[in-house]
């Protein structure tokens, strides 16, 4: 059993050492499309991160029986039934919440966080050490989404949950909504800052000069 | 390792095995959650129709508020027939098998049925009447638009309007859903005397025309909403059955 401080690095380092967004500019098409509320955005993450720690989980459970052939039909098989599940719980049990993300929830399938973590790490590593890192990788997303939704929510519709922060004026209010932040290309501009002091404080992930 | 496995034996036994978990998986949560899918459906649907109502059912929840106030029917455009349901599954079965028409106009529907829908609002005390809704959609500038129009027991006035349903861009398009703009069509006439549809969505519109000011920055989609306003409310859809309501009163 790997040790307590290699099973923090695999579930912590994701967050902000190796954050998968930030770092690996991985799974931005749903950091875009989901992120104009925090309310969508965490259901977003939530389903995201399930997806993420069950694929890796089952995916190393069979590692040792994969043929190497077959290996991405077989990962996109166990993601797309996981995605499946969880669309329709969300169906089932948030109805309004999946009537929102639509299509996105779909599109988990080809969000490249799943499928490079199965690939990169589910192959090689123990179950429990996948578990942690899908986790891990689930919760570096959250972290990066859940600050565009934060920015997005308020500075463009003036509430946080759908609680108004600040009275817009087209409901008698006194805040001037930015337009640009309720459009998916805002969210490329809070990244492109997120990244920005990200690396501030880690210059080591700033990339060399070529 | 990567021998014994990249047999062909062994890969068909992997995959074959791999999809039987799967599929029980996926099906068992589709099978499992089917019912509470469906009743997450009609209740969203009941809400929307209540919502164009104008009636607060935050309460006593959308189903009770249905149950006690609605009464359902079809109206068929063609015949004339107006038909009654007990429940909103049994209008729909009866909706599907009613025959289907391809028509072409503005507002983008391409088949439409005989039969359409009629939810008759009633008074939070007696029977009577207080509106009607009737079932609409267009296409917008990035897809169809639903929604759902509530006019007076006498077939000639908005009273509510609620897009349920769309693509539109949040923010301009989208704006079809702000109960700011949708509550400017409250009071407007739908058709006048003469059956002709009156309400119109144009810009810098004059209140006293019943015009409704379209959207800024939104020219498509106001225009969508203008295109299903004059397709829904004249005779190829409900022109008639506004016009029996207006002669005849309510059904």
């Amino acid at each position: 059993m790997a040790s307590a401080k290699e099973m923090k690095s695999v579930l912590f380092g994701p967050i902000f050492a190796n954050n998968p967004i930030a770092l690996q500019i991985l799974g931005v098409c749903s950091a875009l499309a989901v992120t104009s509320k925090l309310e969508n955005t965490l259901v977003m993450c939530i389903a995201l991160t399930f997806v993420t720690a069950l694929s890796n989980l089952s995916i190393s459970i069979i590692r040792n029986h994969i043929p190497s052939s077959v290996r991405i039909i077989v990962q996109m098989t166990i993601i797309a039934s996981l995605v499946i599940v969880v669309d329709q719980l969300l169906q089932a049990y948030a109805y309004n919440i999946a009537q929102e993300l639509s299509v996105f929830v779909g599109l988990i399938i080809t969000n490249c966080i799943v499928m490079g973590r199965a690939e990169a790490f589910a192959m090689k590593e123990k179950p429990g050490m996948a578990l942690l890192d899908g986790l891990g990788n689930g919760l570096g997303y959250s972290v990066v989404l859940l600050t565009v939704a934060f920015f997005r929510e308020l500075f463009g519709s003036g509430s946080l949950f759908g609680i108004q922060i600040m009275p817009l004026v087209t409901e008698g209010g006194w805040y001037t909504p930015i337009g640009l932040l309720v459009l998916p290309p805002s969210a490329f501009f809070i990244i492109g800052g997120f990244i920005w002091v990200l690396r501030t404080f880690r210059p080591e992930q700033v990339e060399a000069k070529e | 390792m990567a021998s014994k496995n990249d047999t062909i034996g062994k890969t068909f036994t992997v995959i074959i095995l791999l999809c039987l978990v799967c599929s029980i998986v996926v099906s068992g949560a589709a099978v499992g959650l089917k019912e509470r899918q469906q009743a997450n459906a009609a209740l969203a649907k009941q809400g929307n129709i209540l919502s164009a109502a104008g009636i607060d059912f935050s309460g006593p929840g959308a189903e009770t508020v249905f149950a006690n106030r609605v009464k359902i029917y079809s109206y068929n455009h063609e015949s004339g027939e107006i038909t009654s349901y007990d429940s909103l599954p049994a209008m729909e079965t009866a909706l599907t098998e009613s025959s289907e028409t391809s028509v072409q106009n503005g507002a983008g529907v391409r088949d439409m049925r005989a039969e359409l829908p009629v939810f008759a609002i009633q008074g939070e005390s007696e029977g009577d009447v207080e509106s009607y809704v009737i079932d609409v959609r267009g296409a917008g500038l990035w897809g169809m638009m639903y929604g759902f129009v509530a006019l007076s027991a006498d077939g000639q006035t908005i009273q509510g309007l609620n897009f349920y349903d769309h693509s539109e861009t949040p923010g301009l398009g989208g704006e079809i859903q702000n109960p700011r703009w949708a509550g400017r069509f409250e009071g407007k006439k739908a058709v006048d005397e003469d059956g002709n549809v009156a309400i119109r969505v144009v810009k810098g519109a004059n209140a006293d025309d019943n015009e409704v000011d379209a959207l800024s920055g939104a020219t498509i989609t106001s225009n969508g909403v203008d295109n299903t306003f004059q397709f829904w409310l004249s005779e190829k859809a409900y022109g008639s059955f506004l016009t029996k309501l207006r002669e005849e009163g309510a059904i």
